[in-house]
């Protein structure tokens, strides 16, 4: 396998981002995530997360969330400069505890979604989504 | 700016080398009702360049084209509602609306933005929609001209465009069009700017490829107006020539300029065959 | 109130009495985020539609906080429960104080 000097430069930008993002950005999300669960654990099912691999254009992501049986669902976007996405409260009349929307996504990062269930409990879904950067700026 | 440049250069040197992402064989059904024609024979006039015309759409991520398939979920529509709120406003000295005499613009505009931009024997000039409506703004309604490029420019655009959806771009090229034609023709092939890069450098020798991480179309305008995700909003055919002219590092012509309407004739007849989508949804 | 904020929603014109139907809503707004500048480099001031409600005759069947990472012209879609037939209400929240709403009546068939 060749690298080519801008393969070699790509990739240690990619690295870069990487050691760097998850110390500057998850201390807002984390504190976010603390406030809406009190601390307490969080199952890894229980919630599904429904988001493109790859955003053709971070302004508009759509993404899906679905916990049956949840009162709320909060949703995180690790690496925006702000990561509150949505809080999503169903009431008695709700048909399901399922929505979708569409969300801006400042790059590459993790979206996350916790749904809080009527017994109280909480169940995590995350998922990374790339952004792209468009070819041309027109 | 440099920097920014040789990424540029360094990005269009790579893009013929690097994996094809061919477009794909999806089939765009708009509401479960309004099949289009996204792939046919290239018009005649192209036959010696390109053997079959695409649409966009091809180009686009499955979840991009979704938004496509249902008015609903097609966020340009919101735009067409309040287009047709200005349809049966009056504005002007006149004391009309465009449904004075147009009345129903299901009716009236059936067929309408297949076929344009078009000769106008009065004015002696190929005219394009756009031209069009200010022309009825200001010489039928004695109203204010919109900016070409501008909101409601779009919105109106798009209202009449989807009284349209699922015919065949059929503009004509010959008789009195044939001039306009030909220059668009020759801009098309014309390199630009600092890169020298013609429509066709990209969007003839290149559609399929990644430039950068993005899919290149044939540069189609059947699908216009288009809800571009990047800027949430619709844009009108000469707003995007005028993204790509100054993508090139170019001075670009003008929205609304003898130029610009000679190469939307010229790109509209490369896209002659294919359905009428506007207003579509794009990156 | 924001220029040219207009609601859009889908609801089906009549359901089975106990049926889930599916809804979609979509309100035209800039959701401007608070995070750009503008020419001279100042910050644009945020300004969004902060949250979202649903009722079905009065009773909650969504209420969604949104933040500056909705997308412009916010696109909601989910599910309710119509257990008789009704009037579902739609209240979209500004930032600038302005309220939005938007009913749509829905038969049992």
């Amino acid at each position: 396998m060749e690298f080519s000097r801008r393969d070699t430069l790509a990739m240690g930008l990619g690295a870069a981002v990487v050691t760097v993002l998850p110390f500057r950005v998850n201390a807002a999300a984390d504190d976010q995530i603390a406030a809406f669960t009190g601390g307490a654990d969080m199952a890894d099912a229980g919630i599904t997360l429904t988001a493109p691999e790859i955003a053709e254009n971070g302004n508009t992501v759509p993404i899906s969330v679905d916990a049956p049986g949840a009162t709320a669902i909060l949703v995180l976007a690790t690496g925006n400069p702000t990561p509150g996405v949505a809080q999503f409260n169903f009431g008695p009349m709700a048909g399901s505890q399922a929505a979708s929307t569409r969300i801006r996504l400042a790059g590459t990062q993790d979206v996350v979604a916790i749904a809080q269930m009527a017994d109280g409990s909480f169940a995590k879904a995350s998922t990374t989504v790339k952004v792209t950067i468009g070819g041309c700026g027109g | 700016m440099k920097f920014k440049a040789m990424t540029a250069i360094a990005a269009l040197v790579a893009a013929p080398l690097s994996a094809v992402a061919d477009p794909d064989d999806d089939t765009l059904v708009v509401n479960e009702e309004i099949e289009m024609v996204t792939k046919a024979a290239a018009p005649d006039h192209l036959s010696d360049t390109l053997d079959e015309v695409m649409s966009g759409w091809h180009f686009r991520s499955d979840e991009t084209q979704s938004l496509q398939m249902d008015d609903f979920d097609n966020p340009a529509m919101v735009f067409v509602d309040q287009a047709l709120e200005k349809w049966e406003e009056v504005e002007g000295a006149a004391g009309k609306s465009c449904a004075s005499c147009h009345d129903d613009v299901e009716e009236s505009m059936k067929g309408v933005r297949a076929v344009y931009p078009k000769w106008n024997d009065e004015k002696e000039a190929v005219y394009t929609m756009a031209m069009q409506i200010n022309d009825c703004r200001e010489t039928g309604m004695q109203a204010e001209k919109w900016k070409y490029t501008g909101g409601n420019m779009a919105a109106m655009e798009a209202l009449i465009s989807v009284q349209s959806r699922g015919m065949p771009v059929n503009v004509a090229i010959d008789g009195p069009a044939e001039a306009a034609w030909e220059m668009g023709k020759e801009l098309y092939y014309t390199r630009t700017g600092q890169l020298e890069l013609s429509c066709a450098n990209c969007h003839e020798d290149n559609y399929g490829n990644m430039i950068r991480a993005d899919h290149l179309s044939q540069g189609q305008i059947n699908g216009f107006p288009t809800y571009r995700l990047k800027n949430a909003k619709i844009n009108t055919v000469h707003a995007r020539f005028k993204g790509c002219v100054r993508d090139t590092r170019a001075e670009t012509y003008s929205p609304g300029s003898d130029e610009f309407v000679a190469l939307e004739l010229y790109v509209a007849s490369r896209g002659n065959g294919l359905s009428v989508e506007g207003p579509s949804v794009r990156n | 109130m924001a220029s040219g904020v207009k609601p859009r929603v889908k609801v089906p014109k009549t359901a089975a009495a106990g049926d889930v139907v599916t809804i979609k809503s979509l309100i035209s707004h800039k959701m401007e985020s608070g995070q750009r500048k503008d020419k001279e480099g100042n910050t644009i001031p945020r300004s969004i539609i902060n949250r979202f409600t649903v009722e079905f005759n009065g009773e909650s069947v969504l209420d969604m906080t949104m933040e500056p990472a909705i997308s412009t012209n916010p696109y909601v879609q989910f599910e309710a429960k119509v257990p008789e037939a009704g009037e579902f209400t739609f209240t979209w929240y500004d930032d600038d104080g302005s309220v939005y709403d938007t009913k749509k009546a829905i038969a049992i068939a």
